[in-house]
């Protein structure tokens, strides 16, 4: 293996929260700022080492690319690679987290520990997208709850040891599971080397547990396991209950990952292992995913109306708009995928910069209440400009990044599924009315309350936070052949291997006609 | 021919050589006075023997017409067992000394019950097996009630010998039918009257006295009810003595009698362990929910973890018996950890075993809280510590031979563990300040032990020590 690459970016930034554990000391503002100004750089110096990655990388190869592999214990292997799937989330969290370590430059209260927890979750969350080895996926994958666990149950709000609590537990149940289906894939097919698998058929035959007739068999089980798992992180309705207590909880840069990088980990995982991997578990589970989805874009977006905290109506918007990847992804046919990954991307930018949003005025006025605002735009101008930009956005005008990835999953969804398609795009509609409304409580009309009268706009370092934000979300809505181009022809053989194999077990048929 | 076997139990004949002589010197000279050297010089012994027994790497030998067999099995458990011993040792001198505990006969007795697990793993006969364990017992049971003017220890005690020695009646009931059906007291013997796949009905009822018997030893539900009030009426260098090489020792015994003598009926033991594993894990993930001192609870987790090392053997399999032994290598590395951790919880001057006085921890201690924070996720087998490899072996064992059931409430036992042990997270981060802080004692030793497990629960997952290979070799030697 000649080409580290990728363990280089994955473990910069642990290597660094190493060094600031060991050598940074003192508890005064020096050392704060000395710890926060590490963490920058050391997040900024992984955003433009990965940057190599994705200059590397070609477009045109549909497979794995500057694969790296060792030997490790019980037949496993240090696996890693990136394909043209995996690769714009890897490029997606490192953009992000300079941007999430600037946000959270107001930090006063063990600023060390904080910026050590957000470093070691960016290797973590780095990991995930990289690993080809199924255990050490499976590693990368729950090692993150540990210091998401701590970020929300030190540094968030005054109900934090609930939420983190709830935050734990319920991705930990979903994730054990999941472990169950990989030992389970590992004693039948005798590999946990993530390419491999994707091309190992895994028996489908009906059978029969318990006195309960199993369509599609062993597939089925195993798809349900790893659900267990994705729908728990994603977060889909009806499972999603822990999202809004851990975002609200949760400190600004905290909703920020979570919302703009740890969802898509399920995402990426139903389009990594449950598409590929069960392709038969799937398509006997699609219609169960599209109803789910459905009832999450409408039923999420109903309850983001009657929100009155911002957080947690914004928590509730990421819930609908995860019902739109889901949806895609289970569409599979290049529109549903391309558009659900678009989608993933979309909202990553999108999510953060409203939470980032809610941060900026949540810093000055430290309440999350929507009544206790109103009128901003008369003291905050450009504070009210960014915020439309990203409410727009989060609506899915066109020429935003949002409407492209509503737009192709809606397309790809239409092809399979004509009525569930009707309800998703009310979806469209009722995110507007809850954003919309937001916006207008917030920022429009006269400022009548007292204690905005002083209020300041965004400073300085508040704006060159949101401005790599903007520039994405505007680039993408305009230029989208940017990202699917990067992700076709890896999407393409996603979609090709699902169909064929499907054809191969005999139930592809109704698929294939309706494409 | 006398020679030879000496040559095979050399280092047990050392060992009880030194604890005799030790005995008697220090009746006859210093007494008290020369505990702590003692304790040194014990501690060293093991140590000495551990590295001798690493380095003999000949093959499986047989002493005494086959009552001890010397094979690697019997050494891997006893190198677990000699080092966890001289750690548990080192640990608890400073502590001991300070509260005027440390008497001569405490390295001595240790000794002693080291001497019986060594004969317990590598027992080979119904005798050999009922010496080992007695030895081990009889010097544990004094061992629990060393702090003679406090009830709960002299309580701790008596409940220990009183159960200990039901439990110890329950086995020799069982291997008397054991020898009663098959004519011999030898596991060979015993292996080939249990027959293939089917055996006499007295040798099954045998079977499970000698496995209850045994269940009482690694504290497996339902005969765990002395753990808790022996674990906390102790002395605490003393409770991490039990939660360690002890275990070992009757998880390895365990594996032994299964295996040597009744390996040919697997399919009418798996059942009985399964299910003494699933009640294990289950228990002592829920029991301890409700713990509030962190000796109690730190029973409890050890009777959950030997839910999981029970999973091993209940595959019954090679690759079974490996996941076990690499299970309790970890297992008592992290408890050792975390006794460490539990010996330095003092406020002025005085032991506190209540998780409530971990408030903020993290802000007195920033680096002792969060040695113990890996230990703790190592615990709960939360990835990417080394504990998650433990659970992750013996769930792969589990579900290769049949058992994915048990494997899946594992897992789901392992969620509800896992509550238990973010509790003491959140006592030690989640607060705010408060001033009555733990004393910062100021114990090299204890320092030292907490902060190198904690290392090696975050380093071990290159390659676990290498103990991967040693583990297969070694279960290579039991199930055949």
């Amino acid at each position: 293996m000649d080409n580290l690459l990728l363990s280089i970016v994955t473990f910069a930034p642990a290597l660094a929260a190493v060094i600031l554990l060991i050598f940074a000391r003192g508890e005064d503002e020096a050392a704060a700022l000395v710890a926060k100004r590490f963490a920058l750089f050391a997040t900024g110096a992984t955003f433009l080492i990965s940057l190599l990655i994705l200059a590397q990388f070609n477009p045109a190869d549909p497979g794995f690319q500057m694969v790296e592999e060792a030997e490790w214990l019980l037949g496993l292997q240090y696996k890693m690679g990136v394909d043209g799937i995996s690769i714009l989330f890897v490029m997606l969290t490192t953009f992000m987290m300079p941007l999430v370590i600037a946000a959270s430059w107001g930090v006063k209260t063990r600023v060390k520990e904080y910026m050590i927890a957000f470093l070691l979750l960016e290797t973590l969350m780095l990991g995930v997208f990289m690993a080809l080895d199924l255990v050490l996926f499976y590693l990368f994958f729950e090692a993150g709850l540990i210091p998401m666990f701590l970020i929300i149950g030190i540094w968030g709000g005054s109900d934090r040891v609930y939420a983190s609590f709830k935050f734990f537990l319920y991705t930990f149940l979903g994730s054990v599971l999941m472990l169950i289906a990989m030992i389970a894939m590992f004693a039948q097919a005798g590999t946990t080397d993530i390419p491999t698998l994707m091309i190992h058929q895994f028996d489908f035959a009906d059978m029969n547990v318990l006195g309960i007739q199993i369509v599609g068999g062993m597939q089925t089980l195993l798809f349900l396991a790893f659900f267990a798992s994705f729908a728990v992180k994603m977060p889909m309705w009806p499972v999603h209950t822990w999202l809004p207590d851990a975002h609200v909880q949760a400190p600004t840069a905290g909703s920020v990952v979570l919302a703009a990088i740890l969802l898509k980990m399920g995402g990426y995982g139903f389009l990594r292992f449950s598409l590929p991997m069960f392709p038969v578990g799937s398509e006997v589970m699609t219609n169960f995913v599209f109803v789910l989805s459905a009832i999450a874009i409408v039923y999420t977006s109903l309850v983001a109306l009657v929100q009155e905290d911002m957080k947690k109506l914004i928590a509730y918007s990421s819930v609908a708009h995860m019902g739109y990847v889901t949806m895609g992804i289970f569409a599979a046919n290049q529109q549903g995928i391309d558009g659900a990954i678009f989608q993933m991307l979309s909202h990553g930018f999108i999510s953060g910069a409203l939470f980032l949003c809610v941060g900026v005025i949540y810093d000055r006025m430290h309440t999350r209440e929507i009544d206790a605002y109103g009128g901003l735009v008369n003291r905050m101008p450009a504070y009210a400009l960014i915020f439309m930009l990203f409410t727009m956005a989060n609506v899915g005008l066109p020429g935003t990044s949002g409407f492209v990835g509503e737009f192709l999953t809606l397309v790809g969804i239409f092809k399979v599924n004509t009525w569930v398609a009707l309800f998703a795009t009310s979806g469209v509609i009722l995110s507007a009315a809850y954003a919309l409304w937001l916006y207008r409580r917030v920022v429009m009309g006269d400022l009548i309350k007292e204690s905005l009268r002083s209020i300041t706009d965004m400073s300085f370092r508040e704006r060159v936070v949101f401005a790599p934000l903007v520039v994405m979300t505007i680039l993408l809505g305009v230029y989208p052949a940017l990202v699917l181009d990067l992700i076709g022809p890896s999407v393409e053989a996603l979609v090709s291997n699902y169909q064929t194999a499907l054809l191969d077990a005999g139930r592809g048929t109704q698929i294939a006609a309706s494409h | 021919m006398i020679q030879a076997d000496l040559n095979i139990i050399l280092p047990e004949v050392i060992l009880s050589l030194y604890a005799m002589l030790a005995l008697v010197g220090a009746v006859y000279s210093g007494k008290d006075k020369l505990a702590p050297l003692l304790v040194w010089l014990t501690a060293g012994l093991f140590a000495l023997l551990a590295f001798w027994i690493a380095g003999s790497t000949g093959p499986s030998q047989t002493a005494f017409g086959g009552m001890f067999v010397d094979d690697g099995f019997a050494r891997f458990s006893k190198i677990t067992i000699l080092i966890s011993a001289a750690v548990v040792l080192v640990m608890s001198q400073e502590y001991m000394q300070r509260r005027n505990l440390l008497r001569f006969e405490y390295p001595l007795l240790i000794a002693l019950a080291v001497v019986g697990m060594m004969m317990m793993v590598s027992a080979s006969d119904l005798m050999a097996l009922y010496m080992g364990l007695e030895l081990q017992s009889l010097s544990l049971y004094v061992i629990a009630s060393l702090r003679r003017d406090s009830v709960k220890s002299t309580e701790a005690g008596l409940k220990y010998f009183v159960l200990g020695a039901l439990s110890s009646g329950l086995l020799l009931y069982g291997a008397s039918l054991c020898y009663g059906y098959s004519g011999t007291t030898l596991f060979s013997g015993i292996i080939a009257a249990a027959g293939d796949h089917h055996a006499p009905l007295g040798l099954l009822l045998g079977l499970v006295m000698i496995s209850a018997g045994l269940a009482f030893k690694v504290s497996a539900v339902p005969f765990h009810m002395w753990t808790p009030d022996v674990y906390e009426g102790a002395p605490t260098p003393i409770t991490a003595f039990f939660a360690t090489a002890p275990k070992v020792a009757a998880v390895g015994l365990f594996a032994r009698v299964m295996h040597d003598a009744f390996g040919g009926i697997t399919a009418d033991w798996q059942q009985i362990i399964a299910l003494l594993s699933l009640l294990s894990m289950f228990l002592g993930s829920i029991a301890a929910i409700g713990q509030t001192n962190i000796k109690r609870l730190m029973a409890y987790s050890s009777i959950a973890h030997m839910g999981y090392a029970l999973m091993g053997l209940a595959a019954g399999t090679a690759f079974g018996i490996q996941a076990l032994l690499i299970y309790m290598a970890i297992y008592v590395t992290m408890s050792v950890g975390t006794f460490a951790f539990i010996l330095l919880m003092e406020k002025d001057g005085r032991p506190v075993t209540d998780i409530s006085a971990l408030h903020m921890l993290s802000r007195a201690h920033p680096g002792r809280a969060i040695a113990m924070l890996v230990l703790l996720f190592s615990l709960a087998g939360v990835p990417p510590m080394v504990g998650f490899f433990g659970k992750l072996y013996v769930l792969r064992a589990a579900y290769d031979a049949g058992l994915a059931w048990l494997a899946l409430a594992g897992v789901i036992a392992s969620v509800i563990g896992a509550f238990y042990y973010l509790r003491i997270v959140f006592y030690m981060y989640f607060g705010d300040d408060q001033d009555d802080n733990l004393d910062r004692t100021t114990a090299p030793v204890l320092q030292t032990v907490l902060f190198v497990s904690a290392l090696i629960m975050v380093v071990g997952i290159a390659n676990l020590f290498g103990i991967e290979g040693a583990a297969e070799a070694a279960a290579a030697t039991l199930v055949r």
